[in-house]
């Protein structure tokens, strides 16, 4: 037997592999990821690791000793560039060959390129790695004016964090609402209205049409209305795609990602992937890829599941997110759907509250703000499909728990 | 380093040693303690570190905070005094040694 390649050595490489040893899988593991770090975790990158209040010790998920611990051959800073189905192997940038039975892509997103001039100067960055982190965090420590390009989860956390450096910040968003499709227009609202008091100053529909320089640095952005913003840091968040060059070079069913099934197998039974790279056939009715730690990790749990056979529980994981802006924690329980009723938790006026979304009388998807009891509650609700009392639920003196109809099992 | 005694549900024990400043969830995940689940990585987003802390030295760790509170009251295993979300909790030397039980349940 060869094992199993994994490639991609951050979230959902390192938990397939960690799952796969749990399960009491015993060929070999090779993790092989293209950065020179221990898997880490990025949530950090955009919060607390812009500040200095995570190190990037603390962003490991695994000390060193716990590869060799578990029989896991940890291989950094070597991307694989080929794979040959017909005889099993990948092969790495340095000639490395590497076979196996099964492999699971989990190579994340690349972020999306601004597609406009000026964009190679220095003082521009884009925010997926550590490494991008670290110039970032380096590049604000002199910045004065920074403009964050696109008003979604990462922009917008940096956007908070460089306003609470005392930076003077601008954020350019092309459509018109912050955080797209991912929040009701409601939370949308409130982050654009939080944002904007604290002197972030929100540009909505508006694009960028170049980044002007000095030659070598950058020293502002040319917006779509003409007028040119200041800026010594320009930081670019527009969204990141799907990895899919190894997929399609396989021949794989691709998508915007890699298609994968309830069991995380690829249109190839040997070949599975997990995490941003992959998108699931069917989610709630549609086809998507979900981008989150969450789904990260519970896909690369069955990814490791169906590896070592067992096919009883397809993913069915209840989706969930969190953003941390300023002092406000922002937690999503299911997607975005239809609903019946929306149940509003609490007073928005006071910065913390909840919107309950309820179809057929059940909690399908739950939107918080600075209310991190109501989501795990909700996060509950979902996944056990219990009917709640619509009147209760909007009772923030009742607790969430209590608002669970007696006919179900909740 | 100052060191952390994790307790399992089923009495056994592990000794990690940490740098000041690491947090015992961090402790934890990193040296692939089970029952510590950590979902959102140390956000205070979750309630799925959850632990019991030494009587004697849960004192010495900050104060729990408002969102901690509010969480600790969703865990899966029950709240007591000494509950604690671990993710919260920072180890330094004025916590050298301390003793964490894991509950038998995060989720
Ligand atoms: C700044 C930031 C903040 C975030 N905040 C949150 C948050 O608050 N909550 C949340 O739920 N999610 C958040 N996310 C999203 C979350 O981090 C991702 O969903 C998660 O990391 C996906 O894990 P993954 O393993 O699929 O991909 P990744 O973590 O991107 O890992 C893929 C790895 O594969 C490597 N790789 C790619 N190609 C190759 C190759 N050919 N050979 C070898 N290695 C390769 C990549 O370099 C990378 O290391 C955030 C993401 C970022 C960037
Ligand atoms: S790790 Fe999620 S609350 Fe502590």
């Amino acid at each position: 037997m060869s094992g199993v390649v994994i490639v991609g050595a951050c979230q959902a490489g390192l938990q397939a592999a960690v799952s796969l040893r749990e399960l009491g899988y015993q060929e070999p593991i090779a993790l092989v990821g293209d950065e020179p770090h221990l898997p880490y975790q990025r949530p950090p990158l955009s919060k607390g690791f812009i500040t200095g209040q995570t190190t990037s010790e603390q962003l490991s998920l695994r000390v060193g000793s716990f590869f060799d611990d578990h029989d896991i051959d940890l291989v950094t800073g070597e991307r694989v560039t080929g794979i040959d189905r017909s005889t099993q192997r990948a092969v790495t940038a340095s000639g490395r060959e590497l076979a196996f039975d099964h492999l699971v892509l989990a190579v994340g997103a690349a972020p999306r390129t601004l597609g406009v001039r000026g964009t190679d100067v220095a003082g521009v960055h884009d925010l997926r790695g550590l490494d991008d982190a670290e110039a970032i965090a380096a590049g604000l420590k002199e910045a004065h004016d920074v403009v964050v390009l696109g008003g979604g989860f990462i922009g917008l956390e940096l956007a908070a964090t460089a306003a609470g450096l005392g930076r003077s910040v601008t954020i350019v968003e092309a459509t018109a609402g912050l955080m797209g499709r991912a929040v009701s227009p409601a939370i949308a609202a409130t982050f654009l209205a939080q944002h904007r008091a604290r002197g972030v100053d929100v540009r909505l529909g508006t694009s960028v049409v170049e980044v002007v320089h000095d030659g070598t640095r950058a020293t502002g952005v040319r917006l779509s209305d003409g007028e040119v913003v200041a800026a010594d840091l320009v930081i670019v968040g527009i969204g990141a795609s799907p990895r899919t060059e190894l997929a399609t070079g396989l021949g794989l069913d691709v998508a915007t990602g890699v298609l994968v099934d309830g069991f995380a197998r690829t249109s190839d039974c040997r070949v599975l992937a997990a995490g941003d790279c992959a998108q699931h056939r069917e989610i709630n009715g549609t086809s998507l890829c979900v981008t989150s730690v969450q789904n990260a990790i519970d896909q690369a749990v069955v990814a490791a599941r169906t590896i070592v056979g067992d096919l009883e529980s397809p993913y069915a994981a209840t989706p969930w997110f969190w953003s941390d802006q300023y002092d406000l924690k922002l937690q999503m329980a299911g997607l975005p759907q239809a609903y019946d009723h929306r149940v509003v938790r609490g007073d928005p006026a006071s910065g913390a509250f909840s919107i309950l979304y309820v179809r057929d009388d059940r909690l399908v998807w739950a939107e918080s703000v600075s209310k991190p009891g109501d989501h795990v509650l909700s996060r509950r609700l979902i996944t056990q499909g219990s009917a709640v009392d619509v009147a209760l639920a909007g009772d923030p003196s009742v607790p969430l728990r209590d608002a669970v109809l007696a006919t179900t099992t909740a | 380093m100052p060191k952390i005694v994790f307790v399992s549900s089923d009495g056994s024990e592990e000794t990690v040693a940490v740098d000041a400043g690491t947090s015992i969830m961090s402790a934890a995940q990193q040296h692939g303690i089970e029952g510590i689940v950590a979902d959102c990585g140390g956000s205070c987003s979750c309630a799925t570190c959850h632990v019991y802390v030494e009587q004697e030295l849960a004192d010495r760790f900050d104060p729990v905070g408002q969102f901690e509170d509010e969480l600790l009251d969703t865990t899966a295993c029950e709240r007591l005094c000494n509950s604690r979300l671990s993710c919260q909790l920072v180890m330094g030397d004025h916590v050298d040694g301390v003793r964490v039980e894991i509950p038998e349940s995060q989720m």
